[in-house]
């Protein structure tokens, strides 16, 4: 069993078994394989880098080319019993819509994100005055994939005014597990599982 | 040189069934010529089906019997290859209309003996699955582990998984689209009029005589080549070089490399090819549209098809079958719910691209078929 990256590792173990799940953003297919071995997941993904893409249909992954901004539209809905949107929301053009596709396409989706809220960030642009460039998002500001930068605080209120329910939230300090309330603070990493109202 | 190729000797099967056209019209019975590699398992559920393209034919991955040249798709089926034939039971038959030994307008007409020429039904790519169907029968396959196809080797295995979904367990499609659009039909409208054209073509009866309508059969695999090349591939490979010149003739000689190249495809194509088989299967592809029967929703042709697995690649510079084509498939397999795999590969040599060194399509095909994990 290959290691998983943390934020994976939790919607790995939290997802039931033998479910139809759509991972948006899969990359090589690492979590898809693992849902495909150990929970007999009907796993697809979608995926924009072909070199991933290779790698994941060289394992037998099915994996579709396409684009979270663009290609979600051509799933009919319910195809999935959950989305998986993993360190993807943050790039996409309109977070807000690709959320309402997440849970037109499957009634729960796991969304997780870098928290630009973390402690080091805010030291960062405080006493540096610059972008940060951090662990969890390591490109300077003109050639960052993420384009729109959200928070803990920035997510619970999306989901809030959508009316959409937060049936978990798993975050992550340094890849071990930080509480909620001290998340804006201290969370790297946030993992939500949204549910429709 | 077209009497030369119908005196090969291939393997085949006379199946004395009738076979019904789409046309309304149907054969008596169906001689399928046919090439298989690897053994069948006990179980007979190894055998992968490799449908050839417009003027591919079932010698895969044996050498030609007419041009002495290696298998068309060598590089991928063979021991070892990315379609293994020490794990496979590989299997490619001549398409119906075709000119290597399966039946076609050169097959003699059962009263006269003489070639049909025109007088054979104008088929489709689903009748050449029908046939594929009918021969698969003969050999006691019930379901096949793949149906692997580029081109209008893809449309037969799109047509497949349309037609036959319970027995194939998945689709590999390169290259290829679930329609043919009008520039497609355009391009091969061209080069039926050129055979049409020519004055050896004889309405079609030209087997018995001397004389072939060569001349024709060679400009239309010229306008067919330029269009399975993409445009920087030729500008590479030629540019605006001069053929064995240093300066322009100013005539009408071969002076660019490009037309030398051109002329010298057009010719030895006619030298394997019968101009009738290419009216013939060149119809077979523009009728082609899977959606058509279903009012035009492509996602209706593969209703019974959700449990097959389908692997699409398409390659940036084919502006054949472009990647849209592909795109649009995959919409209609998401709108099912059936597994489905696609990619764009970047290649550099247009829509030749499956037929040529692109490995990452060789990681790809031993995925899909299950051997690479």
């Amino acid at each position: 069993m290959t290691t998983l990256r943390p934020d994976l590792e939790i919607i790995a173990d939290a997802i039931p078994g033998r479910t139809r799940v759509l991972d948006i953003g899969c990359g090589d297919g690492a979590l898809m394989a693992e849902l495909r071995a150990h929970k007999y997941i009907d796993a697809r993904g979608l995926e924009i880098d072909a070199a991933a893409i290779e790698a994941a249909m060289a394992q037998g992954l099915s994996v579709v080319q396409g684009d979270a901004n663009r290609d979600l539209a051509d799933y009919p809905g319910d195809a999935f019993d959950y989305a998986i949107l993993s360190q993807t929301l943050q790039t996409t053009r309109r977070p807000d819509r690709v959320v309402d596709e997440l849970l037109r396409i499957a009634p729960r989706a796991f969304v997780s994100f870098p928290n630009f809220a973390h402690w080091r960030i805010r030291l960062a642009l405080l006493w540096g005055g610059r972008m940060p460039v951090t662990r969890l998002l390591p490109v300077a500001w003109y050639e960052t994939p993420n384009i729109h930068h959200v928070t803990v605080s920035d997510f619970r209120d999306l989901v809030r005014d959508k009316g959409i329910k937060v049936e978990r939230a798993w975050y992550l300090s340094g890849d071990k597990p930080t509480s909620a309330a001290a998340a804006s603070w201290r969370a790297e990493h946030a993992i939500f599982l949204i549910g429709r109202a | 040189m077209a009497s030369l190729l119908h005196q090969i000797q291939h393997h085949s099967v006379t199946i004395p069934a009738s076979l019904p056209l789409d046309s309304g019209q149907s054969l008596p019975s169906v001689t399928i010529a046919y090439q298989s590699y690897g053994a069948l398992n006990a179980a007979k559920s190894n055998a992968v089906l490799i449908c050839h393209a417009l003027t591919g034919d079932q010698y895969v991955a044996s050498d030609h019997p007419a041009t002495g040249k290696p298998g068309w798709w060598a590089r991928m089926v063979g021991p070892g290859k990315p379609i293994d034939t020490d794990r496979f039971h590989v299997i490619c038959a001549n398409v119906l209309g075709s000119c290597m030994g399966s039946s076609g307008p050169a097959t003699p007409d059962a009263a006269t003996g003489a070639p049909l020429g025109m007088a054979f039904p104008v088929i489709t790519i689903a009748d050449m699955v029908r046939a594929q169907a009918m021969l698969l029968d003969h050999l006691g396959i019930a379901r096949l582990h793949a149906v692997v196809g580029g081109s209008m080797g893809g449309m037969q295995a799109l047509a497949w998984a349309a037609a036959y979904p319970d027995r194939l367990a998945s689709a590999v499609v390169i290259a290829s689209a679930a329609r043919h659009s009008a520039q497609n039909i355009a391009f091969h409208e061209v080069g039926r009029q050129a055979i049409m054209a020519d004055p050896d073509w004889q309405d079609g009866q030209y087997y018995a005589s001397a004389r072939a309508p060569t001349k024709g059969l060679a400009v239309a695999r010229m306008a067919a080549h330029i269009t399975y090349l993409s445009e920087a591939g030729l500008t590479e490979k030629f540019g605006r070089r001069l053929q064995a010149r240093d300066i322009k003739s100013f005539g009408f000689d071969a002076d660019f490399q490009v037309e030398s190249y051109l002329r010298h495809q057009g010719l030895a194509f006619t030298d394997r090819f019968d101009a009738n088989a290419y009216l013939y299967i060149t119809r077979a592809m523009d009728y082609f549209d899977l959606a058509d029967p279903h009012d035009g929703r492509l996602s209706g042709a593969f209703g019974a098809a959700k449990d097959v697995r389908f692997t699409l690649v398409s390659f940036d510079t084919d502006w054949l079958y472009p990647t849209a084509e592909s795109r649009r498939i995959v919409q209609a397999l998401h709108a099912v719910g059936a597994a489905a795999s696609f990619v764009e590969l970047s290649a550099p040599f247009g829509h030749d691209s499956f037929l040529l060194d692109v490995p990452a399509l060789d990681r790809i095909m031993a995925g899909a078929l299950g051997t690479g994990w």
